[in-house]
């Protein structure tokens, strides 16, 4: 992106290497000067606005739309309906690979769940086309909407997340209840959640013959691509899109969904350029949410305290028309020790858009059922639920019996105690009070996530002036992308980051996978990582096979790189520089491609997680029964942190989502309609600066030799897990009420306390 | 958006003719009414812009003691107006716990006197409502109601008013002064919010053309000041609308109750004053089975409109610990959580 001048960001001092210093994101200025173009920021000439009329029932039928009146409106250019759309070049419900989910854009007249495209309207202003949206005034045949987690007859997936047994089995887990001395069963409910990234979806797009412009937010550069391309029948290479900047994504920008394909077709449909932008109820449907849940735990432990069995049963639900299955039950294979584990799901269908990943799939719903159930059986115990905790700690991975790549836990429990001054907890619960009466209560949570791995590729050159380039379509969803990718190719060219031109964010630069998983950073890192390495190789392999060169006979493996030049590893006063070596070459660069790919050999023989351990402090009423999170603590050990500073953030994201999961956010349905009835940031409640005062992070040192070259594991999501726990096992130690419904509401406090 | 005429009116009796007119509407900072224009809630034909009508944005203390509050004073800087706060300390408590920072900056105090119900089928246009569209019916009835109104409310609609101000207004016997096609009247805020009955689409007692111009309070509200209070129990610590809020206020003389005032918000259409449950308090010591007894009288009429029985439970302890708090006394400033349970923790920062 040459557009974009990062370099310009003001410079830190440095102590040795790139990867590890608390850089500030480079895209800063940008970001403060309002010069960071998002995707809905771009106005090519001659543009039309698209906005999309969305259906009012969740099940059933359009029988009408009025056409006449929206196009009699002024300044509307086209009504794009099922009866008038540009062709696809394939049926959108068919799934052409695991990652691709059905979509509506308008292929007929069916109604599969509130907030559904059902025609998208062309004008020459935001406001006709609204109005002109307005004025269709649709009719329907409704058929009774199916809502929550009783809506039909259950069944069990075939698998769940992406690709995961449904059901998964270690040890004799009836044996192990039976033997128990402490049983706990208890129910678990969560709520459907919505992504709500800050940024609505949004596209910008202009065909110019068979060439397709667009500027999209994605979190999947060539994904997106491959979906576009097959839908509408293009070859990969005509498609260009831009997507320097999200707004968050959260998971909702990773896949297509249906709105940008909209804006595709209504831009071929008018032949002129067209943005169409999601208002924010929009965003409640069709671009996928975190899919409610019913989880029940049962769990034995002996009189030691010793856990004998968990059973973990998630019921969640899908859409009538699509599969993805909040993998909830996931969270109980990695964290206690026990001898046996059950986990298990079933689903029902419901008139909703397809549940999709959302940050910590599965982690964040199972972990607070999870982290709620061990507390309980911590206090049946008597014990302290972080020495329950440690007591259960987990030295192999308890689902598979394979061992951890690495696990700095037990010195997340420790840092993070010390930090928050967990010894002075009472053990008893509504025994702890501020200066003013308040309640107030100490829950601690373990948090987990799998440090996964996608595969990725990154091209490098060093340029005859001994500068470097380095190209990755990555993508920065405001968690400093720009930066640490920087930090790394810095690194893996020995140079200085201000010495490196970073491409990235759109789709022509080689592949960086998703940023999805939290695996973005170590997978895109290690393609950089390795391109750079072999860009290094082949100018080693210039001078030292050159006479004429001081590097001449060290052999490739004699080499190191560093502030721009090769030395002999074996006699560091001997060395020459890029530029010095690509100039006697005559070459205006050298350029290498690196891959990042999983070792499926590490991958079998270890697991691999990040770890920490969240503790929260929260104030409750004892009359009113209105809670806040007054201090929350998280250490955690993610192996290499390239970017302090980046991380922290990341993490005190996630924290906060956290305790907004156990507190605040809750997407509410009408039972009757299938209606979401709070789809707007007034009354969808997430926390506001007053809800979480104190936060502290540490990152616990962690050296990870098998996860991938570089020892990263990734920060993005693991930041919930956890947190949302500990907020729920402090609310129940301030007030000795054990609520089981998230999020925690007044009125199951109050009636209580 | 619908598209509509605006005009913007150099006098207040020109404003008022235009607004008379059918399909009209008044467009003060637009923070409620924009939302619903853009919902397609309300689709007036014309509005009437009244920010730059002259004279209506001062505060001014007349000579009888009162205050005189201009229908265009922005609620940040009535809040902020220091010797108003310190005259009537749970307005101001009251009007800095509503919305957010940026909200209160623009919005005026007539507007938040007739900003509209948040109930979510008012808003949701698929939806049945007898406010929205008379004799439609009620969607919140059997439906996700677990906020709406405990209180005053009538089979065809179950909604509450929203606002903060509304609520110390009403207990410290606030007038509102009104332009109309008839010229200057005035009219008890109590009296300006109307309960559903039968005819929920009128919120309110104005009739078309109706132009608030002022608000006041008397100066016999001033007595109150140094033991006033708003209490708002809200689903996050701020930038949320009340679950029940309460403001109380009393004039103590020799350490007991010369006079009481009570009202609660969040539990009916209007902000609902509780003359029994004050005169339960005239007189006596401020204790806490008074208080308790003045609660219990509070809400005896009230029965759940659906999901929502503990509001009248939470609003008997909010009633108990505002008057708790009340007698205490005013604290020294505002607290940096207003109206906040949390408010009396050290180190906040204002929100
Ligand atoms: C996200 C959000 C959160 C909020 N939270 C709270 C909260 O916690 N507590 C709270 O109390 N409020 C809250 N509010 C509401 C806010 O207080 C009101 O929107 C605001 O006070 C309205 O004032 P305005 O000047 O913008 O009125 P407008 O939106 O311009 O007008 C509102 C209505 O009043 C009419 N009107 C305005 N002025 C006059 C006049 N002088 N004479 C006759 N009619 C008039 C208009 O025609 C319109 O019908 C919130 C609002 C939002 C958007
Ligand atoms: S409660 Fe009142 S405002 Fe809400 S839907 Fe019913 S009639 Fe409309």
């Amino acid at each position: 992106m040459s557009e974009l001048n990062l370099t310009t960001a003001p410079a830190h001092v440095r102590h040795g290497s790139n990867i590890g210093q608390p850089l500030t994101r480079r895209d800063g200025v940008l970001k403060v000067k309002g010069q960071a173009t998002y995707a809905a920021d771009n106005h090519p000439s001659g543009m039309l606005f698209a906005v999309i009329a969305a259906s009012s029932i969740a099940r059933g039928r359009v029988t009408s739309l009025d056409v006449a009146a929206a196009k009699r409106h002024p300044g509307v250019v086209e009504v794009m309906t099922s009866s008038n759309k540009p062709p696809l070049a394939i049926d959108p419900e068919i799934k052409t690979n695991p990652f691709v989910f059905r979509m509506e854009c308008l292929q007929n007249d069916e109604v599969r769940y509130a907030n559904q495209p059902i025609a998208v309207v062309i004008a020459q202003s935001l406001e006709a086309a609204t109005e002109g949206a307005a004025l269709l005034a649709p009719r329907y045949e409704t058929l009774p909407a199916r809502v929550g987690l009783d809506a039909g007859e259950a069944y069990v997936p075939p698998v769940v997340g992406v690709g995961s047994p449904t059901v998964n089995e270690h040890g004799d887990v009836e044996a192990g209840l039976a033997s128990a001395s402490q049983q706990i069963d208890a129910t678990y409910e969560t709520p459907p959640q919505y992504h709500n990234a800050m940024e609505p979806h949004a596209i910008v797009v202009a065909w110019d013959g068979d060439r397709l412009s667009i500027d999209m937010p994605t979190q999947g550069l060539i994904l997106s691509r491959a979906r576009i391309a097959e839908l509408f029948g293009l070859p990969h290479e005509n498609i260009h899109i831009r997507s320097p900047f999200l707004g968050g994504g959260f998971g909702s920008k990773g896949l297509m969904g249906g709105p940008p394909v909209l804006g595709i077709m209504a831009a071929k449909l008018v032949g002129k350029p067209v943005k169409l932008v999601l208002r924010r109820e929009q965003m409640y449907g069709p671009v996928g949410h975190r899919a409610p849940t019913r989880q029940r735990l049962r769990l034995g432990a002996d009189g030691e305290g010793h856990l004998t069995a968990i059973d973990h049963h998630a019921r969640t639900v899908s859409s009538s028309y699509d599969d993805f299955y909040e993998p909830a039950a996931g969270a109980s294979h990695t964290l206690y020790a026990s001898p046996a584990i059950r986990t298990t799901h079933d689903a029902v269908r419901v008139d909703t858009g397809t549940p999709l990943f959302m940050r910590a799939p599965g982690e964040a719903t199972g972990s607070i059922a999870l982290e709620s159930a061990i507390d309980e059986m911590a206090f049946a115990c008597g014990m302290d639920p972080l020495a329950f905790r440690l007591k259960n700690y987990a030295e192999v991975e308890p689902i598979t019996g394979k061992p951890f790549s690495s696990k700095a836990l037990r010195a997340c429990y420790e840092q993070g105690a010390a930090r928050f001054g967990w010894s002075k907890r009472k053990l008893a619960p509504r025994d702890m009070r501020d200066e003013a009466g308040l309640l107030v209560g100490w829950g601690v949570g373990t948090a987990t996530f799998p440090a996964m791995m996608f595969q990725a590729e990154a091209r490098a050159a060093i340029r005859s002036d001994g500068s470097g380039v380095m190209e990755i379509g990555a993508h920065d969803m405001g968690q400093g992308a720009w930066t640490a990718f920087a930090q790394i190719a810095a690194d893996g060219l020995g140079l200085d980051v201000d010495r490196v031109e970073f491409r990235s964010g759109h789709s022509g630069l080689p592949d960086a996978g998703i940023a999805g998983g939290s695996a973005h950073t170590a997978t895109a890192g290690a393609a950089i990582h390795n391109a750079g390495a072999a860009v290094i190789a082949k100018l080693a392999d210039l001078a030292t096979r050159d006479q004429r060169s001081p590097l001449f006979g060290a052999g490739n493996t004699g080499v190191v790189a560093r502030d721009g030049k090769l030395f002999r590893r074996d006699d560091e006063s001997r060395g020459e520089s890029y530029a010095d070596i690509l100039a006697r070459a005559g070459l205006a660069e050298v350029e290498a491609r690196g891959m990042g790919t999983p070792n499926p050999t590490a991958q079998a023989d270890y697991a691999m997680h990040a770890h920490g351990a969240v503790f929260a402090e929260v104030k409750v009423d004892p009359e009113l029964g209105q809670v806040r999170v007054t201090r929350m603590v998280g250490a955690f050990a993610a192996g290499r942190i390239v970017n302090p500073h980046l991380v922290k953030s990341q993490l005190f994201g996630g924290m906060i989502w956290g305790a907004s999961f156990a507190l605040h956010e809750e997407a509410i349905t009408d039972r009757r309609t299938g209606r979401i009835m709070n789809a707007n940031l007034g009354e969808y409640h997430i926390p506001v600066n007053a809800d979480v005062p104190s936060l502290d992070v540490l990152t616990v040192e962690e050296h990870d030799p098998h996860v991938n070259a570089l020892g990263i594991k990734g920060v993005g999501e693991i930041g919930i897990t956890g947190s949302a726990g500990a907020v729920a096992n402090a609310v129940w130690h301030a007030t000795g009420v054990r609520v089981r419904r998230f999020p925690i509401r007044i009125e199951e406090l109050l009636m209580e306390l | 958006m619908k598209q509509f005429d605006y005009v913007r009116p150099a006098t207040i009796a020109e404003a008022v003719a235009a607004a008379a007119q059918p399909g009209s509407a008044y467009l003060a900072a637009g923070t409620n009414l924009l939302d619903l224009m853009k919902g397609g809630i309300s689709r007036p034909d014309r509005l009437v812009d009244v920010t730059r009508l002259p004279g209506l944005d001062r505060v001014e203390y007349p000579a009888d003691g009162g205050v005189r509050i201009g229908a265009l004073v922005r609620n940040a800087d009535l809040a902020h107006d220091a010797d108003f706060a310190r005259a009537y300390p749970a307005v101001a408590e009251a009007l800095l716990s509503g919305a957010s920072a940026q909200l209160r900056n623009a919005a005026t105090v007539g507007g938040n006197l007739l900003q509209r119900t948040r109930c979510a089928y008012f808003y949701d246009t698929a939806s049945r409502c007898n406010k929205r569209e008379a004799g439609s019916g009620c969607d919140a009835r059997g439906g996700e109601n677990r906020l709406h109104a405990v209180l005053g409310r009538s089979e065809g609609c179950i909604a509450t008013h929203p606002s903060d101000f509304c609520v110390p207004l009403v207990a410290l016997d606030a007038i509102v002064e009104i332009e109309g096609k008839g010229g200057r009247r005035e009219l008890p805020l109590e009296e300006l919010h109307r309960l559903p009955g039968d005819a929920p689409e009128r919120d309110s007692a104005l009739s078309p053309g109706d132009l608030i111009v002022a608000l006041r309070l008397p100066a016999a509200a001033r007595g109150f000041a140094a033991h006033a209070r708003y209490l708002k129990v809200r689903e996050r610590t701020s930038y949320a609308f009340a679950v029940v809020s309460a403001a109380a206020a009393l004039r103590l003389e020799n350490g007991k109750i010369a006079e009481a005032r009570l009202a609660l918000g969040g539990v009916a259409a209007k902000p609902w004053r509780v003359r029994a449950a004050e005169q339960v308090l005239t007189g006596a010591a401020p204790t806490a089975a008074g208080f308790l007894e003045s609660a219990q009288l509070a809400l005896s009429g009230a029965k759940p409109s659906g999901e929502n029985a503990f509001k009248i439970e939470l609003a008997r302890r909010i009633v108990v610990r505002g008057l708790t708090s009340a007698a205490a006394g005013t604290p020294e400033r505002i607290p940096a959580l207003p109206a906040s349970p949390f408010a009396s923790v050290s180190g906040a920062l204002h929100v």
